[in-house]
């Protein structure tokens, strides 16, 4: 059997260090949800196991309204769903962490985690597209930030190079009558892998919308920013015809696959019924805002 | 293999060390290294919660957690819920209602169920369903485990 060396440094310079000296062969740990599966299944088999649990910069959630939201990188979604500001603030990307897996799973598994698995129908990646969140990264070169819909480059891969650790992510603070959502659409009534999954963020003034971001998850190769759809919507009074406008546009910019959860037919019509149903329901919030 | 390492964390409220190979899961830490078998494997991938143990009070797949990731923190297993021969007021609910046919799937439930008690002590129905939402049980259906948890709470003081 493949053996594996753990290491668990406290400091992002010491993290560095290790992924920087090993490479390729250092794979970073934050709730092992995805990782140890796919350590069983051969898919992934690393050298080094580097736990960043242990990071104090990586564990903590920071607010403040002027610059917005600091999530660690390895801040689990329970914690997420717990905490009063996330609800209050960001309930699209709260209720898409509410949505992964048990509670068991919730326990461990983390927002940053999700994002760097790479995967196409990961349900936090959609609401971090439509927050605008972008990703802190530190490696060996230094530092650099990378927007949440530039992140995945195909399926299980990530910008992320080698030696590369994500500290956090940074979320801009919500202007006044904002809100966002996410929906998804899955065959069962919980704990299953998104058909197809859409979020949106949108910015209100009276009934006209002010600026808008809607992104698609689990219809192409990678999580996307629908953008002819949320540019439809910026500067425009906001009715039944603007949203069915901005639906059929994220429905054009869709290319899903036939696959066992569904076929590239109905993702295309699902993309269409959440897009309208995601923007309903930011737009009830940001009206409450 | 890999040098063994030595884990120093909480099991059941007794301070414990044990060495592991870092590749091992706290499940088969548990279960092959320090014989408490009473945490059970399911489905090795997360989705059915036999391997549910409580990681600082949170309900957590074992089967998805390194044993070297124990370390300095406090785990709880079905091995301490019972008090001596006194059981837990849930495993004597679960007796009491027959929430168990073959019970491979009972710790995960006790587990859980207690980390639910301890957040809420007095829940709903769909307190009690949500929380449980991680345990598969493939014989006897949810109502009568839902029931004894609800029982549980009701008569715990």
């Amino acid at each position: 059997m493949h053996a594996i060396q753990y290491e668990a440094p406290t400091t992002i310079e010491q993290a560095v260090g290790i992924l920087s000296a090993h490479g390729e062969s250092a794979r970073p740990i934050c709730g092992g949800t995805d990782i140890l599966i796919q350590l069983r299944a051969g898919t992934r088999q690393p050298d080094y196991i580097v736990d960043i649990k242990r990071i104090p910069e990586l564990s903590r959630i920071s607010f403040d309204p002027k610059t917005g939201l600091r999530l660690g990188a390895s801040v689990p979604c329970i914690q997420i769903f717990e905490n009063q500001i996330m609800r209050q603030h960001y309930p699209g990307l709260t209720e898409a962490a509410h949505l992964i897996g048990s509670l068991q799973i919730q326990s461990r598994a983390s927002v940053g985690g999700n994002l760097c698995n790479g995967s196409p129908a990961a349900d936090t990646t959609p609401a971090l597209i439509a927050l605008g969140a972008v990703a802190r990264l530190i490696g060996p070169k230094g530092e650099r930030q990378v927007k949440a819909e530039d992140f995945v480059v195909s399926p299980g891969r990530t910008v992320i190079q080698p030696g590369e650790l994500m500290v956090e992510l940074l979320i801009p603070a919500p202007a006044a009558h904002t809100s966002d959502a996410y929906l998804r659409f899955i065959p069962r009534n919980e704990m299953d892998i998104a058909v197809v999954g859409v979020g949106a963020s949108i910015t209100l003034d009276g009934d006209k919308c002010v600026a808008a971001r809607i992104s698609l998850g689990a219809v192409a190769a990678t999580p996307l920013l629908a953008a002819k759809a949320s540019q439809s919507l910026a500067g425009k009074k906001i009715d039944a015809a603007k949203i069915e406008k901005a639906a059929e546009l994220a429905m054009e910019q869709a290319s899903p696959i036939d696959d066992m959860r569904g076929t590239a037919e109905f993702r295309k019509h699902l993309v269409g019924v959440l897009t309208r149903r995601t923007l309903e329901r930011a737009i009830e919030r940001a009206r409450r805002n | 293999m890999a040098k063994r390492t030595s884990v120093e964390t909480i099991i059941n409220d007794d301070p414990c060390e044990f060495l592991c190979d870092p590749r091992q899961s706290l499940l088969e830490v548990l279960r092959d290294e320090l014989h408490l078998t009473g945490t059970k494997e399911g489905c090795l991938t997360g989705d059915c919660g036999a391997c549910t143990v409580l990681v600082d009070g949170r309900p957590v797949c074992s089967c998805l957690m390194l044993g070297v990731e124990a370390r300095d923190h406090k785990i709880e297993t079905i091995e301490g819920l019972a008090k001596g021969a006194e059981l837990h007021p849930l495993q004597q609910k679960f007796l009491e209602n027959a929430s168990l046919q073959c019970g491979i799937c009972t710790p995960g439930f006790l587990m859980s169920a207690k980390a639910l008690l301890e957040r809420i002590p007095r829940p709903t129905e769909a307190d009690v369903r949500y929380h449980l939402a991680g345990n598969l049980c493939r014989c006897t259906g949810y109502d009568k485990i839902v029931k004894a948890v609800l029982e549980a709470a009701r008569e715990s003081g």
